[in-house]
């Protein structure tokens, strides 16, 4: 990741009144990578996309897209990105194609063959020149990727991207963002408040919690860090005494959970056969990004 | 910022605001030009079988003789002199001054909806043109492309100027066209009184004179356009402030018939004269109608309106350029 940063937001704040809404963040995004912005409903996420977007003007800090400020370039800034802020609202009472042409022609760079070339891209098929007010939420979901799409962004942000699809659509919106990342080398950035769906599509990830960021790390690094191997074992009893000697154990059912250290889980296991329990079962296994975050900001209840 | 208006004119004209309005008109005129007809056949009645020519004729003579008396004031005399050439031209040009024509009708219309129905119908598009915008949500994506915000409320601003003209134009063509079926075409040459002003409780002539109705109703037209498009700012600067399309018709809609109320009743409360919604029947300073308050004139209101014009323009701009949407 050697490249500029698509999106670098430096000491972002933002001050309502005496309350801090956000306080303080600081990432930087890449060209090519699925970025996941997570956090509870309530903790900012919205806010923070609205910044980047130049929706709501920060109180301190700057947000640079491409390199461009947008308080001072809005309008380079803006032709570098492509958003959908919480649900994808376009004007019902115009087709699809219409809708397109509208956006299209706030920006004179876009040329005529883009808006076909979006259309194909999120497959609206015929179904473009309808009202959109007949379109189901999934459809408006597509056409708002197309007409966020139509400006050749390299930074895509979209807020809650699979809020109300159905799980067919969920999985379809999950594919064509990793597609974008991989194949258009975009830079996507997606909030959620479920961590599933940003364990399953991102690279990397920000933890949000009431307006500050309390972790940047890529997925992969998040997980293995709390990687548990779980056992199975008879009798269960003497195996989990024995391996409370030398690790913590946790009990869950017919299942003793311990953590995952290399070095040592081969003597765990040989220790135990030759104590004689007979090991039936031994498997690594990820904790869901839920544990995580619940580790992570000391209990703060989440979906 | 010609597409960024071709965008706006395209979502007035796919939410057929526009045409609601042209439809409104449409049928609001045949319901005046059928008042007004039975008016005039009224008249007719009750002169009897009189011709309206020796009728005329009856008051050129009438207005001479009173002319001829010596016990009268120079001004007054000056006045009867006009109405009596006034009086001769429809003689001669054998216009009956009791039988309207369609540009008779249409100086009618106008005078009666400049200060209510023809801004009630600027409001209709003004009132959604940004709150609809974000009430939708639609906002979000609008301020989230490279066009600066003062741009986008400005091609919405143009967007309103047309449709006021627009819709001003077309109460025109529809009054004139329909009322002409049944009061015929002619009678744009008919000269009117104009030029009257008001002194203290006194109605000074000394300035009245005669136009010919075409130059009149091109005069009155102006003033209702210069009306609705004051109207329509403000409309707009509520717009800009509100999210509800319905709050931002509620407190016009409040305003414009208070203002209504108000000129019947504010004679003696001088400093109402400062409210926009008392200064809107500008017609009323050319036919020379009494003004509600002491005081006000022609030039009075004009500024009173270009100021509040002003405030709101400078109100939606500051206001939409510099706030969070959430």
């Amino acid at each position: 990741m050697s490249q500029s940063p698509a999106l670098s937001v430096k000491n972002l704040r933002k001050t309502i009144g005496k309350k801090d809404i956000i306080k303080g963040i600081s990432f930087d995004l890449y060209p090519g990578e699925v970025f996941g912005f997570l956090g509870p409903n309530g903790a900012g996420k919205t806010t923070t996309i609205r910044m980047i977007v130049g929706l709501i003007k920060p109180s301190s800090g700057t947000v640079l897209i491409g390199g461009k400020n947008i308080q001072t370039h809005f309008g380079d800034a803006m032709k570098d990105l492509g958003c959908i802020v919480e649900n994808p609202e376009l004007y019902p009472y115009l087709t699809g194609w219409e809708n397109l042409e509208h956006f299209a022609r706030m920006d004179s760079s876009i040329p005529l063959k883009r808006l076909y070339e979006v259309v194909d891209l999120v497959d609206m098929g015929n179904r473009i020149h309808d009202r959109v007010g007949t379109y189901s939420l999934g459809m408006r979901q597509r056409l708002g990727i197309a007409q966020a799409l139509l400006g050749n962004p390299k930074l895509l942000i979209l807020d809650e991207p699979t809020n109300g699809l159905d799980p067919a659509g969920i999985r379809e919106m999950r594919e064509f963002i990793r597609f974008l990342a991989e194949k258009e080398k975009l830079c996507v950035m997606v909030s959620s408040h479920l961590l599933s769906e940003i364990q399953l599509m991102c690279d990397r990830v920000a933890i949000i919690s009431k307006g500050s960021i309390i972790r940047v790390d890529s997925v992969h690094a998040l997980l293995a860090e709390q990687e548990r191997v779980v056992w199975k074992a008879e009798p269960q009893e003497k195996a989990e005494s024995l391996l409370r000697e030398v690790t913590n154990v946790t009990r869950s059912e017919e299942f003793l959970i311990t953590l995952y250290d290399e070095s040592q889980i081969g003597n765990w296991n040989r220790m135990l056969v030759t104590a004689g329990v007979e090991v039936k079962e031994m498997r690594t296994k990820l904790p869901a990004l839920e544990d995580l975050f619940l580790e992570l900001t000391g209990g703060e209840h989440i979906e | 910022m010609n597409k960024l208006v071709h965008n706006e004119l395209l979502k007035l004209f796919r939410k057929r605001r526009l045409f609601v309005i042209i439809l409104i008109i449409a049928a609001l005129v045949p319901l005046f030009t059928y008042a007004q007809y039975q008016e005039v056949k009224t008249t007719r009645e009750k002169l009897g079988n009189v011709d309206w020519r020796t009728q005329l004729q009856q008051e050129i003579v009438d207005t001479q003789n009173r002319l001829s008396s010596s016990r009268m004031q120079d001004d007054w005399r000056k006045y009867l002199k006009i109405r009596l050439a006034q009086q001769q031209y429809y003689l001669d040009h054998n216009i009956n001054p009791q039988a309207p024509g369609a540009p008779t009708f249409m100086r009618v219309f106008v005078e009666n909806s400049i200060d209510l129905l023809l801004p009630l119908l600027v409001m209709v598009v003004a009132a959604d043109l940004v709150s609809s915008e974000a009430s939708g949500g639609t906002i979000k994506l609008l301020l989230t492309r490279p066009v600066k915000r003062w741009r986008i409320l400005l091609s919405k601003y143009l967007a309103l100027i047309l449709s006021v003209s627009f819709i001003v134009t077309a109460s025109a063509v529809l009054s004139y066209g329909i009322s002409g079926v049944v009061f015929g075409y002619g009678g744009w040459g008919m000269p009117l009184l104009t030029g009257f002003s008001t002194s203290g409780e006194e109605l000074v002539t000394n300035n009245v004179h005669l136009i010919p109705q075409w130059q009149y109703i091109l005069m009155e037209f102006g003033l209702v356009w210069f009306v609705c498009l004051v109207v329509g700012t403000l409309t707009f600067m509520l717009s800009v402030l509100l999210r509800s399309t319905a709050a931002v018709m509620g407190i016009m809609l409040a305003a414009l018939i208070a203002g209504a109320i108000l000129s019947n009743m504010v004679s003696s409360w001088e400093s109402a004269k400062y409210l926009f919604m008392v200064n809107l029947s500008l017609t009323d300073y050319i036919s020379g109608m009494a003004t509600p308050i002491e005081g006000m004139s022609l030039g009075f209101s004009l500024i009173v309106l270009l100021v509040w014009a002003i405030a709101g323009l400078v109100v939606s701009f500051t206001v939409f350029t510099k706030k969070d949407v959430y």
